[in-house]
């Protein structure tokens, strides 16, 4: 049976709060990443307060939360993380968010190894039967990246965000678990 | 758009957690239902803690892997049992435990209309890929009710329960989506 | 053959043991890590967990075996190092009606095929059977686990129930066998 938590140049490992929540506090000390993954405007936060929400989340252990850690498989690196939330059980539709806080892996394609095991995982473990995520206008990057793993666009919320005294959309992305069987990826049967 | 909640002799509803706890003491003085569906001991609990147990159901709220009806008959509106659904929500699969706790309505096909309506809430509501069920082997009347309601006897565990001195087999049964579709659903619908 | 002096938690090449609270949640993080291995253990989903959630749950499973008095878990150890290998477990026991669930596993992919299971196995059962004095035991495996079927066939299991298609994976449907073995055919066997 395949690892189906390796890609090609990473791997999905254990969510640790504690590793996590001091990792956090450092990729959020980089304003340009925080713009790309948050609504919110740009905050600090301690990696002790970091700590006891992940903590309150992680532990959880339901059905419909996962939380990752992403390593590189060279050096077992920690360069990111990601999460996947069932939105709804009936439409097994879940909502997947990731960032790679450590920027110097960015436009190497990591993003697009996390998005193709995540979506092995989602379709392949949890059963799902789509995955959605929503991505920022001016990321163009993640949107390549998110276009290359197979999702199509939906729709927009439009001027949703204020930055830089610009209104940006959101966008909306989705793929069907039909679509990915039909994609060239290895789906282990059987 | 069918009513879900509604069959040909009975309909779901959730009663309040006062006389739902009456209820069920009084249900619980009848061992021989005890016996039917539960392959626990029968035990005797005060109101108090029956209410209290309801109510602790009722503060967790919605998860979404748990469904309780109450079960009124159409006619009279009588409260005569319940219906519990329980799913894995990751492999799709619905279990289902009913009783009838007013002994006048046993075979009647009460039990069999709660039964469609639970299927068809099940696969067209919750959407899931099969549903399953246990019994005990000495309760004939459920055997025959699931199987008119489309389930098949998957097996059975062989003396895995024990009373009045005697073992007994539990029954398996399963019924698939796809089996389901098949069927010439009876349901009681309005249109 | 059913002295007291026979000794219930060693075998040949494995022990059962506690839980090591210091050591083992690396090494059972290791395990979650490997979804070879869960998706033959579990019907959940794999997921892998860090030390500190493994310690935690650990903490919620001795609690419970305190508590609910109904399951008893055992660490796999290797008799000559005492590392680390598996983990079994006998829960949901109905006590009035004398039956339980048993679940093992060897964690790592190069302990498996050793004959540490059957080892684990035999062992699991005498303290079912001669111990708690239970009348049956109860296994649930996917279909696609073949070298579990195979143990338990060679155990003498019967193949009770099949649950069609209630497991899903890599985007098709299982069935999920039951298995069952009761106290009388396991003594009949010791005794052949």
């Amino acid at each position: 049976m395949k690892d189906i938590f390796a890609g090609k140049l990473v791997r999905l490992s254990a969510f640790d709060p504690e590793e996590m929540s001091k990792a956090f506090a450092r990729w959020n000390l980089n304003s340009e990443y925080q713009r790309l993954l948050n609504l919110s405007p740009h905050r600090m936060q301690s990696a002790k307060s970091n700590l006891k929400w992940m903590e309150e989340e992680v532990g959880e252990m339901s059905p419909a939360s996962y939380f990752f850690s992403i390593r590189t498989l060279v050096e077992d690196k920690l360069i990111g993380e990601l999460g996947l939330d069932v939105v709804s059980w009936p439409g097994r539709d879940a909502f997947v968010g990731l960032g790679i806080g450590e920027t110097e892996y960015w436009s190497k394609g990591y993003g697009t190894d996390v998005m193709n095991v995540l979506l092995h995982f989602a379709f392949a473990e949890i059963n799902l039967r789509r995955v959605t995520l929503s991505v920022f206008e001016y990321n163009p990057r993640a949107i390549r990246s998110y276009e290359k793993a197979g999702f199509r666009h939906e729709g927009r919320t439009r001027k949703v965000l204020n930055k830089e005294g610009q209104r940006w959309d959101v966008l909306y992305m989705g793929i069907l678990r039909e679509e990915w069987m039909g994609l060239d990826i290895p789906f282990q049967g059987g | 758009m069918k009513d879900l909640f509604r069959g040909e002799l009975v309909r779901f509803t959730l009663e309040e957690p006062e006389p739902s706890a009456k209820a069920q003491v009084c249900w619980q003085r009848d061992t021989e239902f005890h016996r039917l569906i539960d392959g626990d001991p029968a035990l005797l609990n005060s109101e108090k803690k029956i209410k209290e147990w309801i109510e602790k159901q009722v503060e967790t709220g919605f998860e979404p892997d748990r469904y309780y009806f109450s079960v009124r008959t159409l006619a009279e509106e009588k409260y005569i049992g319940f219906l519990g659904l329980w799913v894995d929500l990751i492999h799709s699969e619905a279990w289902v435990g009913l009783g009838i706790g007013e002994r006048e309505f046993w075979s009647k096909g009460y039990g069999t209309d709660m039964m469609k309506l639970c299927l068809q809430y099940a696969f067209s509501e919750l959407c899931v890929a099969r549903v399953s069920l246990g019994l005990h082997e000495y309760n004939p009347r459920a055997l025959r009710s699931y199987e008119k309601c489309g389930f098949r006897l998957e097996g059975r565990t062989r003396k895995d329960g024990m009373r009045e001195g005697k073992r007994h087999d539990t029954l398996w049964m399963g019924i698939l989506r796809e089996e389901w579709l098949g069927l010439d659903k009876g349901v009681g619908v309005v249109e | 053959m059913f002295d007291i002096q026979t000794q219930l938690f060693e075998g040949q090449d494995i022990r059962f043991g506690p839980i090591d609270h210091e050591k083992d949640p690396e090494i059972e993080s290791k395990w979650t890590h490997d979804s070879e291995f869960i998706r033959l253990m579990e019907t959940a989903p794999a997921r892998p967990l860090s030390a500190a959630m493994i310690k935690k749950q650990y903490e919620k499973l001795e609690k419970q075996v305190e508590e609910d008095k109904n399951l008893f878990h055992f660490m796999i150890r290797a008799r000559a190092d005492d590392r680390l290998m598996g983990k079994a477990s006998i829960n949901g026991i109905e006590w009035a009606n004398g039956n339980g669930l048993i679940r093992l596993g060897i964690g790592a992919a190069e302990d498996r095929r050793k004959g540490y299971g059957t080892q684990a196995l035999r062992m699991l059962l005498r303290f079912a059977f001669a111990e708690l004095n239970l009348f049956r035991v109860t296994a649930i495996v996917p279909e696609y686990n073949e070298g579990a079927i195979a143990l338990l066939q060679k155990s003498g299991f019967v193949q009770e129930v099949c649950r069609r298609k209630s497991l899903e994976r890599d985007g098709r449907r299982w069935d999920l066998y039951v298995f069952g073995l009761l106290s009388e055919e396991w003594r009949n066997q010791a005794r052949a």
